[in-house]
């Protein structure tokens, strides 16, 4: 313990990778390097989770009737857990608990993150939320109140039991932690960047992860309340929800798409900053408008913050399609657009976080699998949606049956992707060649190519002075 | 294998082209098989819907092929082969003030018409009669208050007890009624979760929130006489799947007449009600 705790302090040793070993390193762990390892296998088995709880929704609508889900209850719970789990433990800890702590203080030139310990927190957190998460499927009949989980369906009424009250905390806990990871990247990105690392200068990454990080401080505080206003509706007679008590149900869905829009750029942003790192990367140039760029991505952060009344349209204030085309329209959004980017991500960055090479052979093979499989599965689902099927339902007129099929034949062969990505990895990890310090030859001009790879546990400790590098 | 699945996929973007291009033509108040598109426009606001639709969709067919065909120029003629020594070029001002201005002035050409449709469907303007419709946990129900207030619930026809010809999960037991060429107000509110009332041939779909009274309306040509269909589209736990909407759309003279049958038959259901009304009071 005593050599634990000098090993901490021994930044002074020089290079040498001292640090706790066993547990103790993961547990206790205040390196950016290994927290960002840890949000990548979190996100990783939570991946697994939400897969395959599609992948039951879409076997049982791969027909219509009520095959493998006799209980709509449970296809239900299932459609609230896929999505709680794909956009709080899957999007958000790979993108931002992943690549960001991984790679923000390797491309600004700072040894760690500002507040390591609270960063560690962060991290533990996350995997508290996702416990309750898991926890709320398994008590008593389940949240069956979708992602959004609007009142009335949501409050103990019509959802009695402690199932929601497991969500709610699991918002609660998770949001907590992106919250501090927010400051964190703020703190850091603001005051620790090496000499030289102006604004005008850091990497598009870093730009997408500090504006997330704002968006994600500013938005997440709105959902907190909100659902601890939900809480105590459920437990201690409040009605700010109720219209019985003088609430009203439509205040919920103001507090949670105030969050809810921003989030969706919380999601997609972190991809922004990925694929312009990747594309200046592989084009062997700076990338082409970069402070243009960099101020988009600030805009949209801004605008994300007064549009949320554009998913309560037919609440009150009209308009046309929230059907099934809405399933199609979100899911273009996210699993092709933000999960092809952390695919995009692993591949460009494993080199560096593991020092080995993957298969290009493999990797082309698990692209295309996966490219043809998402569009099979999602764009038929634009066609039901313009014909007026219904979001959340487990059966569906007869009508409907023909794109659904083939929906769920793009889910069978999406799976299949994701299992050959999964053996990609394994391959990789076990038998992948030694990666050098830069794989990708002249385009990688960012700093974290500049250091071994794997990248050793302290990096920049003498700090990198760019103010003579050429601005991107 | 992965031949003859590039084959097998092939055969079924084609075999499903040849489907749609007949679901395309197809028409009725019902879903059908592998239908790709609206179903057809009963109501101006569906069909302003429907054209607003069509104008957006041409305008996104437009940039796809824009960004595709600079995507295929720059694989092509700037590849590592074809150019191996890549420019430095990084700023030209123009151009980003062009690829700003553009996007912003293509927004304000959907800006304009779409906020004229959200206006044209928020409220009737001269609206002959009203109806009512309350959801349930999982069914609906419907009141005339125009024609002595009679009231009656519409709930799913299980799949036992279809008859030939009905659809299944969208026949109801009592469907509602109304008459053509009339311009009728929906009032909508419900009884305990969020709902949807969402008739796709209409352009309705709105929400059912208790402690609040929400808005739409219909006006169906006399050339759309007819049924249509529709189903709960807000998620309201278990049985969200099953409490469908049918419409009949009648004739003015088979609306009256359908009326004074209906205040019978839906007026006996009532009289408990009443009874006990009268004596508390």
């Amino acid at each position: 313990m005593a050599e634990a705790h000098a090993h901490a302090h021994g930044h002074d040793h020089g290079a040498h990778a001292h640090h706790p070993t066993g547990w103790r390193r993961w547990a206790y762990s205040t390196n950016h390097k290994d927290i960002g390892t840890m949000y990548i296998v979190l996100a990783f088995v939570a991946s697994l989770v939400g897969v395959a709880f599609s992948m039951m929704l879409r076997a049982e609508l791969a027909y219509p009737g009520m095959q493998l889900i006799h209980d709509q209850q449970f296809y239900n719970v299932l459609v609230t857990a896929h999505g709680l789990i794909m956009v709080f433990f899957v999007v958000m800890p790979s993108l931002i608990g992943g690549f960001g702590n991984w790679f923000v203080p390797l491309m600004i030139g700072t040894p760690d993150m500002a507040f390591p310990r609270m960063n560690n927190i962060s991290f533990w957190l996350t995997l508290v939320g996702l416990c309750l998460v898991a926890t709320s499927t398994l008590v008593g009949t389940g949240a069956g109140t979708g992602w959004t989980v609007y009142p009335p369906l949501s409050n103990a009424v019509f959802h009695p039991g402690m199932a929601v009250d497991f969500a709610i905390l699991s918002l609660h806990v998770a949001g907590a932690a992106s919250i501090l990871g927010a400051i964190n990247f703020i703190t850091t990105i603001f005051n620790m960047r090496a000499p030289g690392m102006t604004f005008h200068r850091m990497p598009l990454f870093v730009w997408a992860i500090l504006v997330t990080a704002f968006l994600l401080l500013l938005a997440l505080p709105v959902l907190a309340g909100a659902l601890t206003m939900l809480l105590t509706d459920r437990n201690f007679g409040t009605s700010f929800f109720a219209p019985q008590g003088g609430g009203d149900p439509i205040f919920w869905q103001h507090l949670f798409w105030f969050f809810g829009h921003p989030e969706v750029y919380i999601m997609i942003i972190p991809a922004f900053g990925i694929i312009s790192q990747v594309v200046s990367t592989f084009s062997k140039k700076p990338v082409f408008g970069y402070l243009g760029m960099a101020y988009a991505m600030v805009a949209i952060g801004f605008i994300g913050f007064v549009v949320w009344a554009h998913h309560m349209f037919t609440v009150g204030f009209n308009v046309e399609t929230r059907a099934y085309f809405v399933i199609a329209h979100f899911h273009y959004v996210l699993s092709v657009a933000a999960v092809f980017a952390i695919f995009t991500g692993m591949y460009y960055w494993l080199p560096k976080m593991c020092g080995r090479m993957y298969d290009e052979r493999l990797g082309q093979w698990q692209f295309w699998i996966t490219f043809v499989g998402v569009n099979v599965l999602f764009f038929p689902q634009h066609f039901l949606g313009l014909a007026g099927m219904p979001r959340r339902i487990a059966d569906y007129p007869d009508a409907y049956a023909g794109w659904n099929l083939v929906s769920s034949v793009g889910a069978a062969i999406t799976l299949v992707g994701t299992l050959l990505f999964i053996y990609l990895l394994y391959r990789t990890l076990t038998a992948g060649e030694r990666a050098p310090a830069n794989p990708w030859g002249e385009g990688a001009t960012t700093l974290e190519w500049t250091v071994e790879s794997p990248a050793p546990f302290h990096t920049h400790e003498i700090l990198p002075n760019i103010t003579t590098q050429p601005a991107e | 294998m992965t031949k003859s699945r590039w084959i097998l996929f092939c055969l079924v973007l084609v075999g499903t082209a040849t489907f749609g291009l007949d679901a395309l033509a197809a028409s009725t108040g019902a879903p059908v098989p592998w239908q790709m598109y609206f179903r057809d426009a009963a109501t101006p606001v569906m069909q302003d819907i429907v054209d607003f639709h069509n104008l957006i969709l041409w305008i996104e067919v437009a940039i796809v092929l824009l960004v595709l065909g600079l995507m295929l120029w720059i694989i092509v003629k700037f590849n590592a082969k074809a150019n191996p020594v890549p420019t430095r070029t990084t700023h030209n001002t123009a151009l980003e003030i062009a690829w700003t201005v553009v996007p912003v002035l293509i927004l304000l050409v959907i800006a304009v018409p779409s906020m004229k449709l959200l206006f044209f469907m928020d409220k009737a303007k001269n609206p002959a009669m009203t109806l009512k419709v309350v959801s349930h946990q999982w069914y609906w129900s419907y009141e005339y208050p125009d024609h002595d207030g009679f009231t009656f619930d519409s709930n799913l026809v299980p799949e036992d007890q279809l008859k030939p010809g009905q659809l299944r999960l969208l026949e109801v037991d009592n469907r509602v009624v109304l008459p053509a060429d009339t311009e009728i107000r929906l009032v909508l509110t419900s009884d305990d979760v969020i709902h949807n009332w969402a008739v796709p041939s209409f352009g309705v779909k709105m929400d059912t929130v208790p402690g609040r009274l929400n808005e739409a309306w219909v006006k169906i040509d006399s050339k759309n006489i007819g049924t249509y269909y529709g189903q709960c589209s807000e998620l309201c736990g278990v049985n969200h799947a099953f409490m469908p909407i049918a419409v009949d759309v009648v004739s003015k003279q088979d609306f009256q007449a359908w009326v004074e049958q209906a205040r019978k038959k839906f007026a006996k259901a009532d009289e408990p009600l009443k009874v006990v009304d009268a004596g508390t009071r």
